[in-house]
């Protein structure tokens, strides 16, 4: 499995990772590799067996609707680079 | 060519009614200051687990059997992620590839001009909402600011088929959505609140020469605050499709997919940004929710839970009260507990049809008046009976009778009390009542030679002047029989 340089600029656009372009050749080959250790996977023969959706072989965990404690203003905005009274305050975004 | 067959899907999302959010003990109150509903679960802080939230689950089930779904045996959450500054962890938990619920339907109710029509659903599944970015309207570039205490809301997402064809049907469809949601508990759906969102994606059909027809593309059309936003966006969007379609020929597939806003105050939709490719959220399993499986015993909980849907209401209003569509469904429309109301005002003795525009009119007025509910309202139904028993008997006109039941309200009494108070009389005696329609007739023959030469009409006036000799008190539908007999011997 190859991967080119221009999907991993495009998973690194989708991550917000800026990589240089150093970092993509760099990252290149790395990437496939994994990828490539898929596709391995994918050459199991699998018929009949079950499909795993999901690693966690317990189902059904519930919490009951019932209020608990949450933080104060203060404390949700301790670790915020910046706030505007008690919002957090980020980058002008636009839709 | 200018016809063509405008083609809608809705995504609705609708708030579950929880007291906390989906996967933490957060409250979910509208309208708590900023930032003070959150925790490290929703705010997405490193090593916490969410767990769900028995009642959201039992709601979207409930949800999702009143719209007619399949239900998956076992279903899991998957994270769909994209950067936004009110999506905390940067991921949504939502729904994949094993959506709890899917293939159901919603049929719009008919009405006197048309059948009831059915609306396929895609699937129905349940995610947690992000929170809330409010943007510096300034101009100046400025910030946004974000308030989180929404992030984690329990939210069901309902995703139609294609299958809506005009924009009254695509109100009509939310129309019932809501009662439905509403009536069984699920959501309180309002819009104001943000408790019910809905986006539209709107296409059009052109019919070809060769019987074939052209798709354009699909446009999202967000920021729908409105039903009648939903109506008139739809409406203006495939116009405005049809009018691109004729300027630059572009189909379905030509162009990806886009998504546009609605400006209300102008009325016009502004077609914004590509939609990102739903590949591009890359979606896995959350490995942090332990998946469910359905079983028989919450299916049966689910089922206990529905109560009688909107479209089963009107049906036995019609078959057990021999109500019409337009009665049964004004009735359904105003909830459960007005409908019951009704149904003892009938069972204590007054007719259906009179019964039904008693509560329908004054009971209702009375209590948007009051700002009261069914049950804060003081007259029985046995008491109110009692009423629509005494106007038939006695043949008070309906401004006579409203006064009788003001007087009702007012002083608390009985209809009986009410009139003898009021002295209201009726006007029954047939001699009495020809002698002054005759001298009516007299006084205005030209109402008799108006009604003689076609214009019923001419009549009222008639019926008029002996009202208001009788102040009121004539017996309608004998006036009515005798006036048609005195104007018949001219
Ligand atoms: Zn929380």
């Amino acid at each position: 499995m190859s991967l080119t340089a221009d999907q991993v600029r495009w998973v690194a656009h989708l991550s917000r990772l800026k990589l240089s372009e150093a970092e993509v050749a760099q990252m290149t080959p790395q990437l496939a590799s994994i990828v490539g250790y898929v596709d391995q996977l994918q050459k199991i023969n699998t018929e009949g067996v079950k499909p795993l959706y999901h690693a966690l072989e317990q189902v059904n965990v519930f919490r009951p609707d019932a209020l608990g404690t949450s933080l104060s203003p203060e404390e949700a905005l301790a670790n915020a680079p910046e706030r505007l009274g008690n919002f957090f305050q980020v980058p002008a975004v636009l839709d | 060519m200018s016809e063509y067959r405008t083609v809608v899907g809705l995504e609705v999302h609708v708030q579950l009614l929880t007291i906390s959010k989906l996967f933490c003990g957060c409250s979910v109150t509208f309208g708590q200051p900023p930032n003070s509903a959150v925790c490290p679960v929703c705010l997405g802080m490193p090593g916490v687990l969410p767990v769900m939230n028995q009642k959201a689950f039992e709601l979207a089930l409930r949800a999702a059997l009143a719209l007619n779904c399949q239900i998956a045996p076992y279903t899991k959450w998957d994270r769909k992620n994209y950067y936004y500054p009110d999506l905390p962890k940067n991921f949504q938990i939502s729904q994949y590839d094993l959506p709890f619920s899917f293939e159901g339907y919603l049929d719009i109710p008919a009405s006197l001009d048309q059948p009831s029509k059915r609306v396929g659903l895609f699937r129905a599944h349940l995610e947690e909402d992000a929170g809330k970015s409010m943007h510096d309207e300034s101009g100046q570039g400025g910030s946004t600011k974000v308030d989180l205490n929404r992030a984690g809301t329990p939210l069901l997402e309902i995703v139609s088929k294609p299958e809506i064809h005009s924009a009254e049907d695509a109100r009509a469809y939310l129309e019932e959505l809501r009662l439905l949601l509403k009536e069984a508990g699920i959501s309180d759906c309002e819009m104001q609140e943000g408790s019910l969102r809905c986006d539209a994606n709107v296409n059009i059909h052109i019919p070809q020469a060769d019987g074939s027809f052209i798709a354009t593309p699909i446009v999202e059309v967000k920021n729908l605050n409105s039903f009648r936003a939903v109506e008139r966006s739809i409406r203006y969007e495939a116009m405005r499709q049809m009018e691109q379609y004729q300027k630059d020929g572009k189909k379905m597939g030509e162009v990806s997919k886009c998504t546009a806003g609605w400006d209300d105050a102008r009325g016009v939709t502004i077609v914004q940004r590509r939609k990102e490719e739903a590949s591009d959220y890359r979606y896995f399993p959350e490995p942090d929710l332990a998946p469910i499986r359905i079983t028989a015993e919450m299916l049966e909980r689910a089922k206990a839970s529905l109560g009688e849907l909107p479209h089963q209401a009107r049906a036995r209003l019609q078959a057990d009260f021999g109500l019409g569509i337009y009665d049964a469904d004004l009735l359904v429309r105003m909830g459960r507990a007005i409908t019951a109301y009704f149904e003892k005002v009938v069972s204590a003795g007054a007719d259906a049809k009179s019964a039904c525009n008693w509560v329908a009119n004054q009971v209702l007025t009375t209590l948007n008046e009051s700002k009261s509910t069914i049950d804060q309202y003081p007259l029985t139904p046995g008491i109110l009976a009692g009423l629509v028993v005494e106007v038939q008997k006695s043949g008070l006109n309906m401004q006579r009778a409203r006064e009788v039941y003001g007087a009702m309200l007012a002083d608390g009494v009985d209809a009986k009390t009410a009139i003898q108070k009021l002295g209201f009389v009726a006007v029954a005696d047939e001699a009495a009542l020809a002698e002054m329609i005759r001298k009516a007739m007299a006084a205005n023959p030209k109402a008799v030679s108006d009604f003689k030469a076609g214009k019923i009409k001419a009549a009222d006036s008639l019926k008029g002047a002996v009202m208001k000799e009788t102040k009121g008190m004539a017996k309608a539908d004998l006036l009515q029989k005798i006036l048609l007999d005195e104007l018949n011997k001219v």
